[in-house]
């Protein structure tokens, strides 16, 4: 690693740290300080907009780097996240997306307080956002770490602690001043980024094997030592039942979690109606599944042209493939061309990071101020603004994930985001379905679905070899493993929604079917949305 | 995108031919929005911007109260929502997006579940050779990226055709039926 491409990278990178900051101040000029530009931007973004918006909100540190490793370490089972992570958006679009944005104002708990008692309804949905967004927040520094760690040549853990504390300096300055107008012009431009840089490199993966995919592959299978092993599922969740029943948990959860990330729920908010929340969508599955293409030939192209022995050194997680694949195409380290396209790879990830953390941190501290502290505070208190605790919340949640970020660095991002998708599946999807879609669901059964899905997801974590008992683990020293599986949803999913329908039918409250007719009005036709 | 057609009733309806002044503009101007918004049952004190500065946005009138403890106003706006429920024009609404979404959301749900599952239990299968490298595997992960564009576009398209206009109208005809009940501000 030369010193040149160092300079360049941090240059790069503080170009757009000066375009967001610029971006984030021009538009916190002429705020107004109301919750609803904090939370929605005003409600008038266009559905392109907002679709590479979310686009931007998606298309995470753990696509980009994480998913690309797994494929250039274990070829075909890499691809599994890719797909599990694209249709997903059919559930968002099909169930949530439209009449989310008609009953709902800032959070996933609208929609559910709606029809219940608020304040425990509003307690549990908040709990488990705030849970799932930081533990995705993780997932994102965790990947800023392991990018600087490659970047400054060492993998020196002063370099990568200051990398985290920094990004999560930066996300609380974004999210704090600007809100959410900031944060989707930020969304916007990371996204612009990033598939600029994915399309060039993809080009030049493909210009590399003469445009013929089918060498592309059949390299990728020779060098990586499996053959044609690695062109089919098996060689990271083949063999025992264990690690197979550990692939359809994961496959579950990021089909299904997708729709209960608050971050991805809180971009509805940011259109005037539902059928601009549905064509954003429609954008978004556009740029997200063309870029998801891309990956996969990025993945291979990295595991053709770097070698999975290389990445493996490099990052043993295989955090780094895209970067040293950037490296190689441009010519090798210390040439010119490889030493500008690392630089622009690198700091293209950084951008990403960047804006997805932004998103997250915006999306909990929402659910802090706008569910946790509202129902939480103590009658007769002094009433402060809204607004102002979402920005101190904004701070407390950035602290907290520097802080777990910094324990976690070892993991592969994706598999940690796989992990904040199976919370977010368990303990938001089951509550939202049910409050959207069934007649006679109660307090209790919202609250029981909430918890109900949570705690077992993260108890059975706690109680995973990602926590303890094998020598990959968070705490190798301590044997607390219980539970076989890395991922917990095929269990706590079925779980959020069992106890859902349990506590509604165990309830004696009765349903109050007028609410539940205002909320089926609205959410299908849009009447009074906000 | 779609010319208008059938009668033009409503606000809005109009518009329908252009598409983008369209969804940028909520039917209701918005400074009437940001009213109706407080003399609405749907949000009390907790969900409505508590103790927002005073300069904000929303000219909010200190004394309008939030419906729901109000009573009266509150219980005969239910009944506008139960009523329009029950209408055959809502009933419609509902039937085509679950008609649609119902049958969809259960074909690439199996499919995608019948996809995993394969993967983890047949991988000889998946490891069938069709074309060169690529192999049983590859031709389904691809079919997955292809049958989620496919039915992207089928549900925009059904929902732009079979229930934009008509959703429209009743949410025009509630909030009018609402704001009536409300003692007809503003």
């Amino acid at each position: 690693m030369t010193g040149e491409h160092q300079t360049l990278a941090l240059l790069l990178f503080s170009a757009f740290v000066a375009v967001t900051l610029a971006i984030t101040t021009w538009v916190s000029r002429h705020r107004r300080g109301s919750a609803e530009e904090f939370y929605a931007g005003g409600r008038l973004f266009s559905p392109m907009e907002n679709g590479f918006a979310i686009a931007g909100d998606y298309m995470s540190a753990a696509s980009f780097l994480g998913v690309t490793g797994l494929i250039a370490l274990f070829g075909y089972d890499g691809l599994l996240y890719v797909v599990g992570f694209l249709v997903a958006w059919l559930v968002v679009l099909f169930l949530v997306a439209e009449l989310v944005r008609n009953c709902g104002r800032f959070t996933l708990a609208d929609v559910v307080a709606a029809r219940m008692r608020e304040r425990p309804v509003r307690i549990a949905a908040g709990t488990s956002s705030v849970t799932v967004s930081v533990l995705y927040l993780v997932a994102q520094m965790v990947g800023a770490g392991s990018l600087v760690a490659l970047l400054l040549g060492g993998t020196s853990g002063a370099a990568r602690a200051w990398a985290v504390v920094g990004v999560g300096a930066l996300m609380v300055i974004y999210v704090s001043l600007g809100g959410m107008r900031a944060t989707t012009w930020i969304q916007i431009v990371k996204a612009v980024l990033l598939l600029g840089g994915t399309i060039a490199l993809t080009a030049l993966v493909l210009v590399r094997f003469h445009g013929d995919l089918d060498r592309l592959l059949l390299t990728a299978a020779e060098r990586s030592g499996h053959g044609e092993a690695f062109l089919a599922p098996g060689l990271k969740y083949g063999g025992d039942w264990t690690a197979r029943f550990d692939f359809i948990s994961l496959g579950l959860a990021l089909v299904l979690g997708t729709a209960g990330l608050p971050h991805i729920l809180s971009r509805f908010y940011t259109v005037p109606t539902a059928r601009a929340a549905r064509r954003s969508v429609v954008w978004a599955v556009g740029l997200i599944g063309g870029f998801y293409l891309m990956t996969i030939v990025l993945g291979f192209g990295a595991a053709a042209i770097v070698g999975p022995d290389a990445v493996r050194g490099s990052n043993a997680a295989g955090n780094t493939a895209v970067p040293l694949l950037a490296l190689d195409l441009g010519g090798g380290a210390g040439s010119t061309g490889g030493t500008v396209l690392f630089a622009i790879v690198a700091s293209v990830a950084f951008a990403t990071i960047l804006a997805v953390v932004a998103g997250i941190t915006l999306a909990s501290s929402a659910s802090v101020a706008h569910d946790l502290y509202a129902s939480l505070r103590r009658r007769g208190g002094k009433p402060r603004s809204e607004v102002a605790v979402a920005r101190v919340a904004a701070v407390g949640v950035g602290v907290v994930a520097i802080a777990l970020s910094l324990l976690a660095r070892d993991l592969n991002v994706a598999f940690l985001v796989g992990l904040a998708f199976a919370v977010a599946a368990s303990a938001n999807l089951p509550v939202l379905l049910y409050s959207l879609f069934w007649r006679g669901f109660t307090t209790r059964g919202a609250v029981w679905a909430v918890y109900g899905g949570l705690v077992p997801a993260l108890v059975l974590v706690v109680l995973s070899p990602v926590v303890s008992g094998s020598p990959d683990s968070l705490f190798p020293g301590v044997d607390l493993q219980y539970f076989p599986l890395q991922n917990p949803g095929l269990i706590s999913i079925p779980l959020g929604f069992l106890a859902g329908w349990l506590g509604t039918v165990t309830s004696a409250e009765v349903p109050d079917e007028a609410r539940h007719a205002e909320t089926e009005v609205r959410s299908l036709t849009g009447a009074g949305a906000a | 995108m779609q010319p208008s057609k059938g009668r033009p009733r409503g606000v809005g309806a109009g518009q329908e031919s252009s598409i983008g002044p369209y969804d940028r503009q909520v039917p209701v101007p918005a400074e009437e929005t940001g009213q109706l918004r407080y003399d609405d049952p749907w949000y009390d004190a907790l969900a409505s911007g508590w103790g927002e500065s005073a300069g904000a946005a929303a000219p909010a009138p200190a004394k309008s109260p939030s419906a729901r403890g109000e009573g009266k106003a509150g219980v005969v706006a239910a009944d506008v929502y139960l009523e329009v429920q029950r209408s055959e024009a809502f009933q419609e609404v509902r039937r085509r997006y679950r008609r649609f979404v119902v049958p969809a959301f259960a074909a690439f749900f199996a499919w995608y579940l019948g996809y995993v599952v394969a993967a983890t239990t047949a991988p000889e299968l998946m490891a069938r050779p069709v074309a060169g490298a690529v192999n049983v595997a590859m031709v389904a992960g691809l079919g997955q990226f292809l049958t989620t564009f496919l039915l992207t576009w089928a549900y925009a398209r059904n929902a732009r055709l079979r229930r934009d206009r008509a959703a429209l109208e009743l949410r025009w005809d509630t909030q009018e039926l609402t704001r009536g009940v409300n003692g007809g501000a503003p």
